[in-house]
């Protein structure tokens, strides 16, 4: 078994709280299907590497960002398997085509408990996760790559009557799509049981192209697994400071406890963090973590000037953020840098130019022509005048050039 | 007890076996008549073993260092049909005939 998957499967199972199993098994899933060739995939249906765990996530109540609500979604537990090949469907020459590139590569699947109640909530408990995967290392997590899979389990019931049947959704490709899949899943189980229908225990593709969901092709009736367990993989032993064996080689040893003193800050941490640091708003954390190297963006800008940071957050999200997403950019794409956007708040912080006078600027910076900030203001005479006399002279040339405005005025 | 015809359809589905005939099915009783002789141990209490390694060895770990690959030309040549890099297969499981369609179904009982 690769050693690197056990660690993430471990940093993963604590990151979300979970209680890790110092002894799990693995199992053999029998079933026959194209794009897996040995017939069986192996998993860990009997004891998994981490049970009962949570994750935290956020959601914004009503239009504004500000109004912020924390909820908690129950993990059941993280299994270790192997993935299967990648088919793709030619309908048009009637076969598969399969890839085995991927298979045999192992997987952490995250099985969470019925505890969100709409799209909503599962994009954006999804999302957090997504951050912890990516902040840990266990997994880019990006889900339009296949690195992320995510299938829905939907079911509605009348409040305190038990659950409903479930269905299965799958093909969603990315956190947006989720959120549809799972909603228009939710109105059409509520509109086929109004109806006098029922729901049936099946498994269902999510077509983003028509935004709804369809019952998936294959579907051979109920699954008999055979589990059984896996006779190549013995019994995975994890251990933690007490138990550490005495001779025993140390690339066979995982130990939970150095692991767990090594998980970087998660994603909630950060957050708390920077709003203790910095001063900025909680909903302010939350959308520099949203965007890859934001953060670090802005912490790099607050280092290079003498601009309070509750200053330099908005030019980061309002100015430069809405610049990046207009023109599809990452930060990292960014033709104005850290340095250059320091530099001219600190021209600005030094009353060297007016903000708005900093607005034109930056226009003038986003062509990334490589001029500086002071090249601009001096090339655009931007420069706020600070000479009293000078200042006094403008403005009775204004006044003197405009009189009949000047008359209609003084009165009022 | 007998094996109903229903689970041995069943099993033929799952396993892609064939049972063939009647000699066939009563092998399959025989099989299982032994193998019930488990239940007459009684385990209560006894923690099922799925290992003779039991808690002593634990499951290799292998660094994750890449070993091996680059064989696509080989693996390739396993395809009866394939399309570009990719192996092709019918557009899904095949499925075996239903009970009552199937002639081969314990022939000759």
């Amino acid at each position: 078994l690769n050693r690197r998957c056990v660690e993430a499967a471990v940093m993963t199972g604590l990151a979300l709280n979970c209680s890790i199993n110092k002894k799990s098994l693995f199992d053999r899933k029998h079933y026959f299907y194209a794009d897996l060739p040995a017939g069986y995939q192996i998993t860990q249906q009997r004891v998994p590497i981490a049970v009962n765990g949570s994750l935290s996530y956020s959601l914004c109540i009503g239009n504004k960002m500000s109004q912020m609500v924390t909820k908690t979604v129950r993990i059941k537990q993280i299994q270790l398997e192997q993935d299967s090949g990648k088919s793709l469907h030619d309908d048009t020459r009637s076969q598969i085509l399969v890839d085995l590139n991927r298979a045999g590569v192992g997987l952490m699947e995250v099985v969470m408990e019925p505890d969100m109640c709409c799209g909503e909530e599962a994009a954006a408990a999804v999302r957090e996760l997504q951050l912890i995967l990516q902040t840990l290392g266990s997994s880019q997590a990006v889900m339009a790559e296949g690195q992320l899979r995510v299938d829905a389990n939907v079911s509605v019931h009348h409040p305190g009557e038990p659950y409903g049947v479930r269905t299965e959704v799958k093909n969603i490709n990315s956190i947006r799509f989720l959120a549809k899949a799972i909603d228009y899943e939710i109105q059409r189980q509520i509109d086929e049981l109004e109806n006098g229908g029922t729901i049936l225990n099946e498994t269902r593709a999510f077509d983003s192209k028509l935004g709804c969901t369809v019952p998936m092709r294959d579907k051979e009736g109920k699954q008999d697994y055979r589990f059984m367990p896996e006779p190549n993989l013995p019994p995975l032993i994890l251990y933690d400071a007490k138990s550490l064996p005495a001779n025993m080689n140390h690339q066979q040893v995982i130990n939970i406890d150095w692991i767990r003193e090594r998980l970087p800050d998660l994603p909630s941490v950060k957050r708390e963090k920077l709003v203790e640091q910095y001063g900025i708003l909680p909903e302010h954390s939350f959308t520099l973590l949203n965007e890859d190297g934001l953060a670090d963006f802005f912490e790099s800008v607050v280092k290079q000037t003498q601009m309070k940071p509750k200053k330099v957050i908005g030019w980061i999200l309002n100015d430069l953020l809405s610049y990046l997403k207009q023109h599809s950019l990452t930060v990292k794409k960014s033709p104005v840098s850290s340095f250059l956007l320091a530099d001219l708040l600190n021209l600005l912080e030094k009353k060297k130019i007016s903000s708005t006078a900093a607005k034109q600027v930056l226009a003038e910076l986003w062509k990334g022509e490589g001029k500086t900030p002071l090249e601009i203001v001096k090339e655009q005479k931007l420069e706020l005048l600070q000479d009293q006399k000078e200042l006094e002279q403008i403005c009775q040339a204004v006044i003197d050039g405009q009189e009949n405005e000047v008359i209609m005025m003084v009165p009022g | 007890q007998k094996v109903s015809v229903e689970v041995l359809d069943h099993l033929e589905h799952l396993a892609l076996v064939d049972f063939r005939d009647l000699e066939g099915v009563e092998r399959l009783q025989k099989a299982i008549q032994f193998a019930d002789q488990l239940h007459e141990v009684n385990t209560d209490g006894v923690e099922p073993m799925d290992s003779v390694l039991e808690d002593r060895w634990c499951l290799y770990l292998r660094a994750d260092d890449v070993t091996e690959g680059n064989c696509t030309k080989d693996l390739l040549e396993n395809a009866r049909e394939k399309v570009e890099e990719y192996f092709v297969a019918p557009p899904g499981n095949i499925p075996l005939l239903k009970l009552e369609e199937r002639d081969t179904f314990l022939q000759g009982s």
